[in-house]
């Protein structure tokens, strides 16, 4: 496989995303969103978070266009990192949930 | 044996007929030299991911304690600056994608216009981030006793059930964040000065260019990490600021 080179029209592109989303954060950011449900603003803000960072991986960082491996590499990355929150909330979160005898 | 050596002395040409000056002697070809770079730039970032993933499971752990506090500190942070080097920071990767995409197409000049750009920009988000550093300062915002003789101190009122130990906690975890964010732009810096000075040389050309090409994932990892960072420390509390009146 041999390199694939991004156009600069793609780019462009993918920077006007990416400044959109900049603005949109900021601006659902100052809306009190609680009366959807309480931390609405939250997952708003990494839903946005989370699409702008995937831009910038597939595009910018050209693994839309790599190799197999480099698509396994990323996703354990993200799956290890996910382990790592999930353990960890399972044990924060569900403390005191249970009452025991001293 | 003597068919063995042949084939031995068959490989070693055709890695001679291709070679070119920045091929490895232990790579068949620049293609894969150049995935190989690649490849183990990436294990790097997912080592970064797990790095920066452990501030961000300590930021989620104490702002799940300290929900109040957090917001409360987090409004004293100026949202201008940190949106505006959040544009700094997405423009700094545009010009950096640029920079690769002229070292792929052999443009010698446009990808030092485009890396010195990026360096700029990258020059810029730190001097606003020490302007930011600079206002915690003098606002007694430092945590702990970081800063001898001027220790934490909240001038504000305290909102209802939080301590200012709530309020300093944000701080070790926004200097922490940032700060290790800092030193990642940094050190980003630093390789960019080495792919300014090799690609005036003419270095990098549309055959070998992967300094250029895995410095520019290291960047937009960067780039990534703040993408973050922006919502997290500077807006979480903004809603509730606004929604009182």
């Amino acid at each position: 496989m041999s390199e694939h080179i991004v156009s600069k029209k793609v780019y462009f592109v993918i920077f006007g995303a990416l400044i959109a989303g900049t603005l949109l954060t900021y601006y659902v950011a100052l809306q009190d969103l609680d009366f959807i449900f309480h931390g609405a603003n939250t997952v708003v803000a990494l839903t946005i978070a989370v699409t702008k960072a995937t831009l910038v991986v597939l595009y910018f960082m050209h693994v839309r266009y790599s190799t197999r491996l480099t698509w396994v590499i990323v996703a354990a990355g993200i799956f290890w990192l996910m382990i790592m929150f999930a353990l960890t909330f399972s044990d924060y979160f569900s403390r005191g949930w249970v009452s025991y005898p001293r | 044996m003597a068919e063995g050596h042949a084939i031995t002395h068959e490989g070693a040409a055709a890695h001679e007929a291709h070679a070119h000056e920045a091929l490895a002697h232990h790579f068949d070809n620049l293609e894969q030299q150049r995935e190989a770079g690649t490849i183990g730039m990436w294990v790097f970032l997912v080592q970064e991911i797990m790095f920066f993933g452990g501030l961000f499971l300590a930021y989620t752990i104490y702002r799940w304690q300290f929900p109040v506090a957090f917001a409360t500190a987090s409004n004293h942070l100026d949202v201008r600056l940190g949106a505006t080097n959040t544009i700094v920071l997405i423009v700094s990767s545009l010009t950096m994608a640029l920079a690769v995409y002229y070292a792929q197409t052999g443009s010698r000049r446009n990808q030092l216009i485009f890396l010195l750009t990026t360096m700029v920009l990258g020059t810029t988000f730190l001097v606003i981030k020490g302007i930011e550093y600079y206002d915690k300062y003098r606002d007694h915002l430092i945590p702990g006793s970081l800063i001898p003789g001027r220790p934490f101190h909240w001038e504000n009122a305290l909102p209802v059930g939080v301590t200012e130990r709530n309020l300093e906690m944000f701080f070790w975890i926004y200097f922490a964040m940032t700060g290790l964010h800092a030193l990642h732009m940094i050190i980003g810096l630093g390789i960019m000065v080495y792919l300014v000075y090799y690609a005036r040389k003419g270095r990098f050309t549309p055959e070998y260019h992967a300094p250029v090409e895995i410095s520019g994932l290291y960047w937009h990892f960067v780039d990534i990490v703040w993408i973050f960072l922006f919502p997290l420390l500077y807006l979480l509390g903004r809603h509730l600021e606004h929604g009182g009146h």
